[in-house]
């Protein structure tokens, strides 16, 4: 193998494996040492700075990085299951614990620089990109056809989930940046908008339609059949008070889970889930469904719906095909019916949670915005600019639904290229991350980290009482870790981004390394092509999507290979290296935002022209 | 200054022996020599091996005298039982438990100031006498817990980290032993655990004195240009008789060498000594050309590694003894003092 280049910045990165998964890139471990200093409001501002709602984010992310964990991996064999580090509880803990941070937020822009930026809906994405660009100079409409800023966070996850304070005081502090917010202003028309001569428009108006579902006795049953994100939004604004007592809540994803689990606090004593997948290849998040199944809410699995069976227009109840999956020479899923007939479940309420699609009614196919054949417009993955190039899309509307952290890094990169853009810059040309590299010792045993390996195994976050929850939909059902909790756990973090870095010149192949290391991830051998190499490391390197770190030569010809597979990056091999060939050095990557970073150093900023009254 | 215990999380491919532990579990207490030090390379071997022989724990005993070496032994087989004795008397201490308690495996881990300086009186005698054991001498040429004088085994010429030449004789321990009468006798770096792994195996698994000398530099006070016991020097001056390959039962050979290239050495427990030659005509079963070889590589200032010379037919100081079979913590009262009728008897019979 060719000898690994650390001064590419996607290879330490990737070593940060939950900050890789982020799709905002948050520097989570450097947060949960802030954490674990108590220094709450520094934490806080760290995922602000990368991901913009971390309170919102504490409660309803998707967590992409705790998969990714790498304490996930370690643990294996040694607890009864390996779970990852709670990255998301401690999120949570920063914000709930971070006091006053008003005075650390950016002030609005001194001066404009008279560029006008469109933003089409408030939601993550669109408040993203607001954020970026208002510090700047730009001045920032954001158009929201509700009253309050928030999107879907506001009006479809529910209360009980995400209290709205937390979302007043996160969307405020964007909209406190200078931002021109426009509530219960619905875009009717891209063409009319586009009239009104602004330097880009941002469309970040999500995936607001709910998927239907076409099957006998929808249409006569209408009256008590209702679409899951519609219904959750009138359950916010108060038009929905009481449910039915039976309820069969049809969908796998996260819509379907904060439906059902909205029924059991209106009054719907008899919630059942229903799904046509197994229940592992649910959509939604692994915790969503046990929180459901925790309150009561059976989730039944393989079932098709058939029809709606009503007595004259009154819903009784719905049929279901059983199936099963079966999967073809290439691994794709078929889901065949068992033959067992079909199942009868009564009910008086049907909420429908199928999915959402992207609708854009509202954009003129004639305005210079190509859309594809399935109605999507045409965006591209990296700069999110559509045909016309002052018109970009990000969060949902751009690439169908995801969640609220990918909104966000839609929004980031969007921001990128509209200043960019406005710049007189090529978009496609992105900025490099910011990166520091900064040497850990202290000592001969000392690390300016906390290099020691906790055993904790991950707490569960304490819930309100349940006959408390159940009663009351806005009342929050996860309470958040306590500092002494939220401490412990910040110890299971293994500081992934305190690199092992190895100068091979310095070294004398004693072997220190290798023997000290306790997950046996170093090996000196000859080299050798990578499948072949990883058969016969000191423990064989068994995940390929981990990379191995291979030295240049060393005096004996042999190179260093490291698996970062599993390294806990404790700083032993550094410890026991007599002439210091092994450093432990923090790597901390920050994404280029929005301003003159992200700007080659040749081109000048749009000049402020136009003071701020 | 914190020294951190090796965390408990280990690599999830780490695998269990015959008697049930992982190589986790052979390890010790976090060494506190140097960063570097060649001993904690040995403690690691030491480790890797007993692993490899699904050595039951509880049924080793490891023993050291005084020195960096001699600290080692809280290093690994931390479930293991273990003497600390006054400078350079491991051997005799060694004796005693092992003829009261025959069935344990005896551990000795000295060093060149412990076994060439101090207590050579006590290394010779214990090695002449055949004590089963496996004698472990970390040999890195000088005193490191004094700040780097040269030790008794440091060759005539080389030269101290301040620059002075030692103009005193070394003594060549493997040379000694094989003079002695050790039944196995063998030479390692601890810069190759590939070489040295196998010759521990195949010292727990010889009956009777099995003597390495494992030259282990010492990166504080003799790793620098001019000692004859750096990394760098013992790399370039290496000269391996041969590869050993422990083979637990003769049965499980299965692959063959072409004639001539292999010598296959069966033990007194059934398993194999299998021997790779690399010096062409090294024979490694002749104790007069073994002892040849080894001081003629000496003279020319290269350093000789392998399985030296081994006596798998030996017999050890309890057959030369004529012992009791059981140990003494298995004998009843009656047998350990039959009583003053039958001291009576032997004090007739000498009259």
């Amino acid at each position: 193998m060719r000898a690994t280049d650390i001064r590419d910045p996607d290879y330490f990165h990737k070593v940060v494996d939950c900050q890789w998964a982020c799709p905002a890139h948050t520097p989570v471990p450097e947060y949960i040492r802030l954490i674990a200093a108590g220094r709450y409001a520094d934490a806080y501002m760290v995922n602000w700075k990368s991901n913009v709602f971390p309170g919102i984010l504490g409660r309803t992310c998707d967590r992409p990085c705790e998969p990714a964990c790498r304490r996930g991996r370690v643990e294996e064999n040694n607890g009864d299951k390996p779970e990852p580090v709670a990255i998301c509880r401690l999120k949570r803990v920063a914000a709930d614990l971070k006091g006053d941070v008003s005075e650390r937020m950016p002030l609005p822009a001194k001066a404009r620089n008279g560029k006008r930026v469109a933003c089409v809906g408030a939601g993550p994405a669109s408040l993203t990109v607001a954020r970026d660009l208002a510090p700047l100079g730009y001045a920032v409409t954001v158009f929201e056809a509700d009253a309050k800023g928030g999107g879907f966070m506001r009006t479809q996850v529910p209360r009980f989930r995400l209290p709205e304070p937390v979302i007043d005081e996160e969307v405020g502090y964007i909209l406190d940046l200078g931002v021109d917010f426009r509530g219960g202003t619905r875009i009717e028309s891209m063409k009319q908008l586009l009239t009104q001569g602004w330097d880009a428009v941002f469309v970040g108006s999500g995936a607001p339609r709910g998927r239907d579902l076409d099957i006998p006795g929808r249409a006569e049953a209408a009256a008590h059949i209702h679409i899951g994100i519609d219904w959750l939004a009138s359950v916010y604004f108060g038009h929905v008070t009481k449910v039915g007592k039976r309820v069969i809540v049809l969908g796998g994803g996260n819509t379907a889970m904060d439906c059902c689990r909205s029924s059991r606090r209106l009054g719907g004593d008899e919630v059942k889930v229903i799904v046509r997948s197994g229940f592992e290849e649910m959509k939604a998040s692994p915790w969503e469904k046990e929180d459901a199944m925790h309150e009561g809410i059976p989730i039944l699995d393989f079932r098709v719906p058939k029809a709606f069976i009503h007595d004259n227009g009154k819903l009784i109840g719905m049929t279901f095909e059983k199936v099963r999956a079966e999967y073809d020479a290439k691994g794709r899923r078929k889901l065949v019916p068992t033959g067992e007939g079909d199942e009868f479940h009564a009910c008086d309420e049907v909420l429908i949670a199928v999915g959402q699609e992207n609708a854009f009614p509202w954009i003129e196919r004639d305005c210079g915005i190509d859309f594809d054949e399935w109605g999507m417009p045409v965006v591209d993955t990296a700069t999110h600019q559509s045909s016309r190039p002052d018109v970009l899309f990000g969060g949902d509307a751009a690439f169908g639904p995801k969640n609220i952290i990918w909104a966000v890094a839609h929004g980031h990169e969007a921001a990128v290229s509209i200043d960019k853009m406005l710049s007189g810059e090529d978009t496609h040309v992105r900025p490099l991350p910011a990166v520091q590299v900064m040497s850990q010792k202290m000592g001969i045993h000392e690390w300016s980290y906390d290099n020691e390996v906790s055993l904790e195994e991950r707490r569960k976050v304490p819930w309100a009482p349940q006959e408390r929850t159940l009663k009351d939909i806005k009342l929050e059902v996860e309470l958040g870790f306590d500092a002494a909790t939220a401490y412990k756990e910040t110890q299971r973090c293994l500081n992934c981004d305190v690199q092992t870095v190895f100068a091979p010149k310095l070294c004398i192949e004693c072997d220190a390394c290798v023997d000290i290391c306790p997950v046996d991830c170093l090996t000196m051998t000859p080299n050798g092509e990578e499948a072949e190499l990883r058969t016969r490391l000191t423990a064989p390197a068994v995940n390929a999507t981990q990379a191995l770190y291979v030295s240049e030569a060393l005096a004996t010809a042999r190179v260093m290979v490291k698996d970062e597979d599993v390294c806990l990056h404790c700083g032993l091999c550094a410890e026991r290296c007599p002439t210091g060939a092994w450093d432990m050095q923090k790597y901390l990557l920050e994404t280029t935002k929005a301003g003159p970073a992200c700007r080659s150093k040749a081109a000048p900023a749009p000049a402020p022209v136009e003071a701020v009254a | 200054m914190t020294y951190l215990a090796k965390p408990k999380l280990h690599h999830p491919s780490l695998t269990r022996n015959a008697v049930g532990y992982t190589r986790r579990d052979y390890e010790g207490k976090v060494s506190t020599l140097c960063a570097g030090c060649g001993h904690d390379s040995i403690s690691a071997a030491i480790v890797q091996a007993c692993w490899e022989l699904d050595v039951e724990p509880h049924r080793v005993a490891k023993l050291s005298g005084i020195g960096c070496s001699s600290k080692t032994p809280d290093y690994f087989l931390g479930q293991s039982h273990g003497f600390n004795t006054v400078h350079g008397r491991m051997p005799s201490v060694l004796t005693g438990a092992n003829l009261a308690n025959r069935d344990l495996l005896y551990m000795g881990v000295s060093g060149d100031g412990d076994s060439a300086s101090i207590g050579i009186g006590q290394l010779v005698h214990v090695i002449r006498r055949g004590v089963a054991m496996v004698y472990i001498v970390e040999n890195n040429g000088v005193y490191g817990l004094t700040k780097g004088q040269f030790s008794a085994t440091a060759d005539a010429g080389s030269v101290s980290k301040k620059g002075i030449k030692n103009a005193d004789e070394p003594i060549n321990l493997a040379a000694l032993a094989l003079q002695l009468g050790a039944t196995y006798v063998a030479r390692g770096f601890s810069g190759d655990k590939q070489q040295l792994v196998p010759l521990i195996k195949g010292a727990i698994r010889h009956r009777g004195a099995a003597f390495i000398d494992v030259i282990s530099p010492c990166v504080a006070f003799n790793n620098h240009a001019g000692s004859t016991k750096s990394y760098e020097y013992v790399r370039e001056h290496n000269e391996v008789v041969n590869r050993l390959d422990v083979i637990p039962c003769k049965s499980e050979i299965t692959v063959q060498y072409p004639e001539g290239s292999v010598v296959d050495v069966e033990q007194h427990d059934g398993s194999v000594l299998r021997l790779r030659k690399l010096a062409a005509d090294y024979e490694p079963t002749d104790r007069i050309a073994a002892l040849n070889h080894v001081l003629a590589h000496e003279a020319r200032g290269e350093v000789a590694t392998g399985l030296l010379f081994v006596d798998a037919g030996a017999g050890d100081l309890h057959e030369h003894l004529n012992t009791v079979a059981t140990p003494f913590n298995r004998l009843g009262a009656r047998e350990l003092c039959p009583g003053s009728a039958i001291l009576d008897r032997i004090n007739a019979s000498m009259r």
